[in-house]
């Protein structure tokens, strides 16, 4: 056999009561949702929102309790967030700290930066977002140029960061730059924790293609960063920011970003009359709903197959691109074959609903397969990890 | 997995490597019955691993049709275990000897006899029974037929294995009900495809990136061409999605009641999976795949014929889509969660 184990998913019944009660509080908590903005999944904004979930102890969840955390298994976790994810719960908020920044600092923070910041992620009232890209450096993020110059007492930091997404929301970034000038690649980097307060720091919007603002530039102009700004030792930012870009590769969000449509497909085909329904387009639209069911099944269970090989230590980063990059090319596809059958005008203020989510996909799909790691990167992972090259 | 299940693995995993050797799929894609190999599978307990009750759960014996899938293997080892599970579940005895499995929707049963055509029944010239499944009066029966004296009609599918039709008059057989009905036996029949598909893309793959490697042009082997590189990960990726869709049927085949759905859902992934992996892999091995020398096609002309049998994708979304548009947009999601 290959390289190509995935286990199977572990499963409890603590985690299936749970999912009854996300749902329960989902059906009531954002019953007005219209679907237009279900379908921006994790990119929707309501910092409202992620008070309340933290208020029933849905973020933080695996987190030791003295840093405010539940200790709840990562099952529970996962079962949580497929959940906000189905129903498109606004959950940008609280979503980087809570997947990314929180866990970086978990590991390679001082006591002092987790007693400070972990609690407060926990609650739901701190944001964070994340300071990689810059101009010169996307894909290959080797190629940051960003500089921490060493000081008395800390650092002083000049440069851009770029696809910021939510820092004009956030409260903190983490910082991956330079501190040694003469480095090269991968050497002399670090991370820093950030607090966007500090002056020096400006943001400006990036609009997309949609004409919405989750993107930022953030300029660094001389701004300085005490030296327990530090997480980790300096000099390691690369196995930190490596480490990190491993949990942002295979979870539910990289496959659920068109679910909505299909949602809508659904009620579609349902609320068609008697008459209609008998046409020669059913059985496609049929055939179309059970082939995309089937592959969201699939990769679902690879999902949380991976996420049982992270539970267990274990550094699955082979099944994790395999995960990203079918989910992301399901995810495109879906708007795709989907208008075929609905035969609709993308609509962002349609009143139908189906019109207007088809229109929101359209104008988002693009990004999938860029966010995390473009589709070309992963694949360049997937076949170093079968063993090309 | 339990350590018995993984010794079992690894034994029919060595013994079919040891048995599907080229000379032997091709004396096999000629029609010869490989009586050789079938004693060793038998000897070595595997045409019986889904009866072994506690000690082996089904969910985990079935996937030995994978395994067989991985090797091309021209026997019908994986009907032959299914048979016997299903004829156990129906409250019948397994008799001796390969056992295939068939719809019989062309077929009648009156007072224990059956009349009728079973078709396209995998091995059947070779198999000494075939059990199938009627509807009669509203409740499914479940029935082992003898092949001595039935009128047989030579075919075969993509990759020279034996479907037979096989035209029975008044033939007396055992029977039972079968409380998981004709839906259920057509999911099993396809769990062990779905898996058969999984096996065999997952060593298409690696005869695959041992080809990318080995193979040089241009000063270097093709592997290191991103193009390349590229279609291997694609083609990797549907062989992951590909044993996910097994493991999803194994599981299903093993609930208490054989789980329809989710086999329908495996059968539909894989089958489309197993289409992009075959085309990429001829692709990627370029002239030699494409001859009979060489071993890649016995892998995927079974790509090509599997698919299709016991349900195409055509057949297995249409029960998914009706399903999902029955749940509804609020249940959607229940139902995708609840695989």
């Amino acid at each position: 056999m290959n390289a190509l184990t995935f286990p199977t998913p572990a499963s409890s019944e603590a985690a299936e009561a749970l999912r009854a009660e996300v749902r329960a509080f989902l059906a009531e908590t954002i019953a007005d949702r219209p679907p237009h903005k279900r379908a921006e999944t994790w990119f929707g904004f309501d910092a409202g929102f992620s008070e309340k979930l933290a208020a029933k102890g849905w973020v933080a969840m695996t987190w030791p309790k003295r840093y405010g955390g539940h200790e709840r298994s990562a099952l529970e976790r996962y079962v949580v967030l497929e959940e906000l994810l189905a129903a498109g719960a606004p959950v940008a908020a609280h979503w980087i700290a809570d997947r990314q920044s929180g866990p970086t600092l978990m590991k390679f923070g001082t006591e002092r930066q987790k007693a400070d910041i972990l609690p407060r992620i926990a609650a739901g009232k701190c944001f964070f977002c994340i300071g990689m890209s810059e101009p010169d450096a996307g894909s290959d993020l080797a190629a940051v140029r960003m500089l921490a110059r060493k000081v008395e007492g800390g650092y002083v930091v000049n440069g851009t960061k770029l696809w910021t997404s939510f820092g004009h929301h956030a409260h903190y970034m983490i910082l991956f730059c330079r501190t040694d000038p003469a480095s090269q690649r991968q050497e002399g980097t670090s991370q820093f924790l950030v607090d966007l307060a500090t002056p020096g720091i400006s943001i400006k919007p990036i609009v997309d293609i949609s004409g919405s603002h989750h993107f930022n530039e953030v300029h660094f102009t001389d701004v300085f960063l005490s030296d327990d700004a530090i997480i980790g030792a300096p000099g390691n930012g690369w196995q930190q920011v490596t480490s990190e870009l491993a949990l942002e590769r295979s979870g539910p969000e990289r496959f659920l970003s068109s679910f909505e449509l299909l949602v809508r497909l659904v009620a579609w085909l349902q609320s068609r009359p008697e008459s209609q329904a008998e046409s020669q387009a059913e059985p496609q639209a049929e055939a179309l709903v059970g082939r995309l069911v089937a592959h969201l099944a699939v990769l679902r269970r690879l999902s949380r197959s991976v996420a049982t090989l992270l539970e267990n230590g274990e550094n699955p980063g082979l099944q994790a691109a395999i995960v990203k990059d079918l989910g992301a090319t399901l995810e495109q596809e879906m708007p795709e074959v989907i208008r075929h059958v609905l035969a609709l005008e993308p609509m962002v203020e349609s009143p139908d609903p189906a019109a207007a989510v088809l229109a929101q996909l359209i104008l988002s799909a693009p990004g999938f397969s860029l966010r995390g790691g473009t589709r070309e990167i992963l694949r360049g992972i997937i076949a170093r990890g079968l063993g090309l090259r | 997995m339990s350590f018995e299940a993984s010794l079992l693995f690894e034994t029919a995993d060595r013994l079919l490597a040891k048995e599907c050797t080229a000379e032997r799929l091709l004396e096999a894609q000629a029609g010869g019955w490989l009586a050789g190999p079938w004693a060793a599978l038998e000897q070595a307990g595997l045409t019986q691993a889904m009866s072994l009750g506690e000690e082996l759960p089904a969910s985990t014996a079935v996937q030995l049709a994978r395994i067989a899938g991985s090797h091309a293997l021209p026997l019908p080892l994986a009907e032959t275990m299914l048979a016997g599970w299903l004829l156990a579940r129906a409250g019948l005895d397994a008799p001796e000897g390969a056992i295939s499995l068939a719809m019989g929707d062309d077929l009648s049963f009156e007072d224990g006899k059956a009349s009728g055509t079973l078709r396209r029944v995998p091995w059947g010239r070779h198999v000494a029974h075939v059990v199938t499944v009627v509807e009669r009066y509203g409740v499914a029966h479940l029935l082992c037929l003898p092949t001595a004296g039935a009128g047989l009609t030579e075919g075969a599918n993509l990759a020279f294995e034996p479907r037979d039709d096989l035209a029975v008059d008044s033939a007396p057989v055992a029977a039972a009900a079968f409380a998981d009905g004709v839906a259920g036996f057509r999911a099993a029949a396809a769990a062990i495809r779905a898996l058969a598909m999984a096996g065999a893309m997952a060593s298409t793959l690696d005869l695959t990136v041992r080809y990318a490697n080995e193979r040089s042009q241009f000063g270097r082997p093709i592997g290191k061409f991103q193009a390349i590189q590229h279609n291997m990960a694609i083609l990797a990726g549907q062989a992951a999605a590909a044993l996910g869709a097994g493991d999803i049927a194994a599981e299903a085949l093993g609930a208490r009641e054989i789980g329809v759905l989710p086999i329908a859902i495996a059968k539909v992934r894989a089958g489309e999976a197993a289409g992009i992996v075959a085309g990429l892999a001829h692709q990627i091995h370029g002239a030699i795949g494409f001859s009979q020398e060489y071993r890649l096609h016995f892998l995927t002309k079974r790509l090509w014929s599997w698919r299709e049998e016991f349900g195409a994708e055509a057949e297995w979304s249409r029960l998914i889509g009706r399903q999902a548009v029955a749940a509804g947009p609020e249940g959607l999601w229940p139902l995708v969660a609840s695989i």
